[in-house]
């Protein structure tokens, strides 16, 4: 059959799966790791690429009628021998996905698989000696680069701090703490915050004396990322620290207009600024990009572009939105911060 | 104290604030008074405001009911799309003939219309799945999706019923409206009305060409290269699927295959044809002059789109039939919201009309078919006066229920239960 119904649209009518128009998978299991953590098991309908440990995957679902999608770091070991695939969530109660799949997602439930993504990892050749620093739900790229060493016996020397409220909320503590016990390569300082406060770099002299010799990888909120890199910056050994954070920047602006931003236009190749209540069609033009348009008002549609990053702030509303992989409206919608917008 | 008796002078257009006449009263024709000039400033803002609302409203409340509602419509198509076709493998007995034939023709209706206009108009953008969404979707029609969502999402959706700017008046070769000047082509206007009605479906794909500029000769070559190549393609594929692939395949019976598709085209033809020209040619559509336009709010553009079209009454069938467009005054208020919401908010758009005295425009399909092949045989000829409008819109007195009774020894008395 032809245009604009194709084969697959018939198969798909006999099982959504049998599609190949996107990736999916189906939930086999979800494991519980903390009161408030959960590992999301997935088999993939079709055959997993292969991943990198310490990258990410964008997981989609659908949620009331609407498809959201989110970047959550793979915790799955590359070659399963199942072809399973895992990614293990940390509930936020104020945000929209992470209840979703460590509440209401089960076996059975059927996922969208993105991309997989992301430059954070292990170095290749790898170096002598390792300094992993991590914090909340940041450990899960970090396990997987451990999993990783361990399975190339290259344990050899690494030093992890990690931060974590208390010791019940630790993902992957007894884990670690076990491999803490068995290999001499790997040694595991436990910072609660509750007790002895945030893990901060004035600690890691004392943690860590010999830090400076050390690569090390950094997975956690923003502010401490900000401090740490800072604080490598000032010796000037930042190309020895790799990063990993998981919040965008986003604007500060609480005015109804917003705090404007800077767009990428990846298609176009032009880069914008727009001022407080200028729209990214507005701002994108005028840094000369030749964007599609209609009506200007947000009701044609014919102006919408994907977002890739960051979020943005309808104009009519002041709401402020967006996710990766939503298409917004450029001619409504302005950058909150940066945003990357493909078009 | 007895309430007035007798219409309230408010209600007929055209006999308030005479010292405010606006700009479009013509003629001194009161019918041709647009409420549009009636309205101050301040109350535009205040309609707008209120179906801006209607569409938060709805825009909050979406998922899970209205998800499983495009999914199951495109389901059925697809699934009727298949049936069909399997019935017609017997079409060399009539009766299979025209039984596939006839589901072919619902199935591409329901394709064009409640799914392939609706997602394109990116009623369902909101789901966020990029299958059914306005930038992916492509129609069984001959336009091209890019060229069709250019020339009817952003001008017509926004010049709406603007003589010179909406180039759906008429389509840049039908006079449709006493305002468009008249010209000795018009004469085959009625001739050309039964070919548009047959052939649909390729005035639509050249629409978007600008049959204006490219007469007055002010088109670019190049971009005229492009439509052209853009309608080939399109158009090409889709004789090719319809009048060689699907005949190809059913062999020594291609010559019935070929009857079918080319029946259901037509029918599906005929159909939108009678479904879109009832939407905005009926008597009772204003339309505007682009001086009325200028320095437009976005309440006045409500207010516009509210005017410009007309609804069609009819059962739940012919409105999925329609694609939701016998909607057509609220699918012009909200282009963009799912088409199985309109049902649901139109009360308040009437509450609307009443509070601010404005019409809502809606008739029987038959009344408001006839009227348009009525306008398009008149304005053929030269001349022609506004058409009559109608009064503001005032909800139908509820029926008192009557009570049901039982005889009794002494009279009636109320029936149980």
């Amino acid at each position: 059959m032809t245009t604009p119904l194709l084969p697959d649209d018939y198969i798909a009518l006999l099982d959504p799966r049998w599609s190949t128009r996107e990736a999916t998978g189906t939930v086999v299991r979800v494991r519980s790791e903390t009161d408030d953590a959960a590992t999301v098991v997935v088999k993939p309908t079709h055959p997993w690429p292969g991943h990198r440990p310490g990258q990410y995957l964008r997981i989609g679902a659908e949620i009331d009628g609407i498809r959201h999608w989110r970047a959550y770091s793979l915790t799955s070991d590359p070659e399963h021998p199942e072809g399973l695939v895992s990614v293990t969530i940390k509930h936020v109660s104020e945000g929209k996905m992470s209840p979703w799949f460590t509440e209401s997602c089960g076996p059975g439930t059927v996922v969208f698989l993105g991309n997989v993504e992301g430059e954070f990892g292990l170095p290749d050749p790898l170096p002598p000696k390792f300094l992993m620093i991590s914090a909340g739900s940041g450990i899960t790229p970090i396990w997987s680069m451990l999993r990783e060493l361990r399975r190339r016996g290259a344990l050899d020397d690494v030093v992890h701090l990690h931060g974590t409220r208390t010791t019940e909320d630790f993902i992957f503590g007894p884990q670690l703490r076990e491999l803490d016990g068995d290999q001499d390569g790997y040694h595991l300082h436990e910072q609660l915050s509750a007790e002895d406060g945030r893990l901060k770099v004035e600690n890691l002299d004392e943690l860590c004396p010999d830090w400076r010799e050390r690569e090390a990888f950094l997975s956690g909120p923003r502010e401490m990322i900000d401090d740490f890199v800072a604080h490598w910056e000032s010796e000037g050994l930042e190309e020895h620290l790799s990063t990993e954070r998981f919040q965008p920047v986003i604007g500060t602006g609480d005015a109804e207009v917003g705090s404007g931003g800077t767009v990428s236009f990846v298609v176009t190749d032009k880069e914008a600024t727009c001022e407080q209540g200028i729209s990214i069609l507005v701002g994108g033009e005028e840094a000369g990009a030749n964007l599609p348009y209609g009506c200007r008002m947000g009701i044609c549609h014919t102006c919408v572009g994907v977002l890739r990053e960051g979020q943005v702030r309808d104009l009519r509303s002041g709401e402020v939105h967006g996710e990766q992989g939503e298409t917004i409206r450029t001619c409504v919608n302005a950058p909150e911060g940066h945003v990357v917008v493909e078009l | 104290m007895t309430p007035p008796t007798g219409a309230s002078t408010a209600s007929i257009p055209g006999t308030m604030d005479d010292e405010k006449a606006g700009p479009s009263r013509r003629d001194g024709d009161p019918n041709a008074f647009n409420p549009l000039f009636r309205l101050s400033s301040e109350q535009i803002e205040e309609i707008g405001a209120e179906f801006q609302k209607i569409h938060d409203e709805v825009k909050g409340d979406l998922g899970d009911r209205d998800a499983n509602y495009i999914r199951s419509i495109i389901e059925f198509h697809r699934r009727l799309t298949a049936l069909s076709r399997i019935v017609l493998m017997a079409s060399r007995y009539p009766p299979a003939w025209l039984l596939g034939t006839a589901g072919l023709s619902v199935a591409k209706i329901l394709e064009n219309m409640e799914i392939g206009h609706n997602v394109m108009h990116g009623q369902w953008d909101w789901m966020n799945d990029p299958q059914i969404h306005s930038s992916t979707w492509d129609w069984d029609t001959a336009s091209t999706a890019a060229s069709w969502k250019h020339s009817h999402n952003y001008v017509h959706h926004t010049y709406t019923n603007v003589i010179g700017l909406d180039k759906d008046v008429g389509y840049e070769f039908m006079r449709v409206d006493p305002k468009q000047r008249w010209s000795p082509e018009f004469l085959a206007q009625p001739l050309i009305n039964i070919l548009v009605m047959l052939f649909f479906e390729w005035g639509v794909a050249i629409h978007d060409m600008d049959l204006e500029a490219i007469k007055k000769g002010t088109k670019k070559k190049s971009d005229l290269m492009n439509d052209l190549k853009g309608i080939g393609k399109k158009g090409g594929r889709q004789v090719l699927k319809d009048y060689i692939l699907f005949p190809a395949l059913s062999g020594k019976h291609w010559k019935k295959t070929l009857k079918a598709n080319f029946t259901a085209n037509i029918v599906r033809n005929v159909w939108s044809n009678a479904i879109i020209f009832c939407g905005h040619f009926p008597d009772q559509a204003y339309t505007f002059t682009e001086e009325e336009i200028a320095d437009e709010t976005r309440g006045g553009w409500y207010v516009r789109q509210l005017l410009g079209a007309a609804n069609i009454e009819g059962s739940d069938t012919f409105h999925l039939m329609s694609g939701n467009l016998s909607y057509q005054v609220e699918h012009h208020l909200f282009p963009d919201m799912p088409s199985s919401r309109y049902k649901e908010i139109a009360p308040k758009v009437k509450a609307l009309c009443e509070q601010y005295e404005l019409p809502y425009n809606t008739g029987p399909f038959w009344q408001q078919w006839l009227m348009v092949q009525r306008t398009i045989l008149r304005l053929a000829f030269p001349g022609g006066k506004e058409t009559p409008k109608s009064p503001p819109y005032v909800a139908p007195p509820e029926q008192p229920r009557a009570e049901r009774t039982v005889q009794a020894v002494d009279g009636p008395i109320p029936a149980f239960p």
